[in-house]
């Protein structure tokens, strides 16, 4: 894709976003449109060079500026956002249709609704229409509400929840942080008071919840460990490791966030990105054992070759 | 690409949705500023055509006609009603599940399109008030794939990948009518005909080892009346074959997969659990990632595909 076909949608994005945000502030334009604030200033020099031919003062994009806040007029033409392009009312349509999948997070009358509202505007042509998502009944979803009402107002949640290699149901007070899903299933990962630390439960498994009046008590610290436990968040303070991918293990690329992805010429890739734990690229790199290879930093290489050798001890027959 | 470029492409976009009549390249030469620098007509056609060409990319659609009944020189037009998101009002209830709907990918190749759809929302009028931060509903990666396969089950084009099956060590290429595309278990499967076993099948994206293409005409694929897609998937569904396996797992450790633990005896320092293994490379793949924690007991299959890759990684080189 060209530079002007990546940036074209941008501008014709920004251009109604300002009229519906009059007097915004650059800084929190910039953080909608994921640019920097010199990129964002750059865009509106530009816009302000556009507007009907004649392009005299009354034709051009007004564009006025009070310290860091801006207010763009005289646009009429391109005032309306472009429609959906497929792409766009797909990954829309397809993520609503799997929240819908996920019973007890948004009421489901309010999903139906604005699919039908989505599906209207992208109009009748939608590779959506092909795009199915099967209810799995996974965990109640009373259960799911409950707890996404705790986490929302931040309210603590007592657990009355089934341990399967113990077969006992325990009870617990937790601090909600986090409620995800993934294989099939929904966690809640929390501060659990039982356990003093951050543990995941499997909503399937909790046998009652409630919410209670008790305010949690999170530090940021611990909040940052739980997002961290799964999720995957790339900082520019992280570590820059270089890994090679074999053709089955391409699908690294589209899964994390790589800084840049080369081809290596063989249908395999070369990709750099950032790790904030040492531990965590080891457990990759082992889990992609023999379809992919740490390239640098070499002392992690010679690290995890070596647990590989320590590990492959305990198949000696 | 220079900002000139981008400056040109937007005054055309307004002069063109301006406009009531159709208005012709010639004409669009002299007013719109750009074009001017364009030494010959040629220099000038060929600006002209990239320029059509993106804006049908960003599906901005060119209207061409004459302009009255008595020329027949081309001209050009953007019809606003093509053109703008039609009018769109959501209830807040609804504003906020497509705000959240709009991060469920974990992937940037759905993730970004959801982001600048929503975006567009946003511009359109829709608000969209802070979610909780810890909300955080998945829609999985999708793969790169998905946008092209589910373009083509749209459009009936038949569609060609490589593909790893659950018990292949090398993918293998395909070409499949596609049929749809299914969320089921928290991952994504491609339903259709496997047009050269001819044959109805089920493919999981993340094992799809290549950019999907498609070949031959749109239309080509006819979907079997009736046709149950999930269904098909659950039919497919690998967990209920009962397969288990058995892992050795040192005392608090290998905590992911002791998640699907259906029975367990304790050793010195160690679990002996089992799990279901509908995919026993799927498990090979989670045992390695534990290391020395974890060792893997059988199935053999699995367990010989533990060691034969823990030693490719042992004996790689610095």
């Amino acid at each position: 894709m060209s530079g002007a076909t990546d940036h074209l949608p941008r501008l014709l994005a920004l251009v109604p976003w300002l009229m519906a945000h009059p007097g915004i502030e650059i800084a929190d334009a910039a953080r909608e449109f994921e640019v920097t604030e010199a990129q964002l200033r750059k865009d509106l020099e530009l816009l302000w060079m556009c507007g009907l031919p004649g392009y005299g003062p009354g034709d051009l994009i007004d564009i006025d500026w009070h310290g860091d806040r801006v207010t763009l007029s005289n646009a009429d033409e391109i005032a309306r956002p472009l429609r959906l392009t497929p792409e766009e009312a797909l990954a829309l349509i397809a993520a609503l249709r799997v929240l819908s999948d996920v019973p007890g997070i948004v009421d489901r009358g309010a999903i139906d609704r604005v699919l039908a509202k989505l599906e209207a505007a992208a109009g009748t042509a939608s590779a959506a229409d092909r795009v199915v998502a099967a209810p799995t009944p996974t965990a109640d979803a009373d259960v799911v509400t409950t707890v996404t009402d705790g986490l929302a107002r931040n309210r603590r949640l007592h657990l009355r929840y089934w341990v399967p290699a113990r077969d006992e149901a325990t009870e617990r007070d937790v601090d909600p942080i986090r409620l995800f899903n993934t294989d099939g299933n929904v966690y809640l990962s929390g501060w659990c008071y039982r356990s003093e630390d951050i543990r995941t439960f499997r909503l399937d498994r909790v046998l009652e919840v409630t919410v209670t009046d008790v305010a949690i008590d999170v530090p940021d610290e611990t909040r940052r460990r739980a997002f961290n436990s799964g999720l995957f968040t790339p900082s520019e303070e992280d570590r820059l490791v270089t890994l090679s991918l074999d053709p089955a293990a391409r699908w690294v690329a589209d899964y994390y966030p790589c800084e840049t992805i080369e081809e290596r010429g063989d249908g395999g890739l070369t990709v750099t990105l950032r790790v904030q734990d040492d531990a965590w690229l080891r457990r990759l790199a082992l889990g992609l054992a023999g379809v992919a290879r740490i390239i640098d930093p070499p002392e992690l290489a010679a690290e995890t070759r070596n647990v590989a050798i320590a590990a492959l001890a305990a198949y000696d027959d | 690409m220079a900002a000139e470029r981008t400056e040109r492409l937007i005054n055309l976009v307004i002069c063109l949705l301006h406009t009531r009549s159709y208005i012709t390249a010639e004409r669009l030469r002299e007013i719109i500023p750009g074009y001017g620098e364009a030494k010959s007509d040629d220099a000038f056609k060929r600006m002209f055509e990239r320029d059509k060409e993106d804006l049908r990319d960003l599906g901005i659609p060119l209207e061409t006609g004459t302009l009255s009944h008595f020329e027949d020189e081309i001209g050009y037009r953007i019809a606003r009603s093509d053109y703008a998101l039609p009018e769109l009002t959501l209830e807040p209830d609804e504003a906020a599940a497509v705000a959240l709907a709009a991060r469920m990918w974990t992937s940037a190749s759905l993730g970004a399109p959801a982001t600048r759809a929503l975006r567009k929302l946003e511009a359109a009028g829709v608000e969209v008030t802070g979610l909780p931060e810890g909300l955080q509903p998945r829609a999985g990666a999708g793969g790169t794939g998905f946008p092209t396969i589910a373009e083509a089950a749209r459009e009936g084009k038949v569609v060609t990948f490589d593909y790893r099956g659950a018990h292949d060590t090398e993918p293998a290429p395909r070409r499949v009518e596609p049929w749809g595309v299914v969320w089921w278990h928290g991952r994504w499967y491609l339903v259709g005909k496997d047009a050269d076993k001819d044959a109805p099948r089920v493919f999981r994206l993340s094992r799809i080892a290549s950019e999907p293409e498609t070949e031959g005409p749109a239309g080509a694929v006819t979907v079997p009346p009736n046709v149950d897609l999930t269904a098909l998937v659950a039919a497919n569904d690998p967990r209920d074959t009962g397969a288990m396996a058995r892992v050795k797992v040192r005392h608090d450790h290998a905590i992911g997969l002791r998640r699907q633990t259906i029975d367990i005896s304790h050793e010195e320092g160690w679990d002996i659990i089992t799990v279901p293994c509908p995919d026993p490379h799927r498990l090979a793949e989670q045992v390695l990632a534990y290391g020395p924690d974890a060792v893997l007991l059988s199935p053999a299959e699995a367990r010989e595909a533990v060691v034969r890759r823990l030693k490719l990684l042992a004996e790689s080189d610095a």
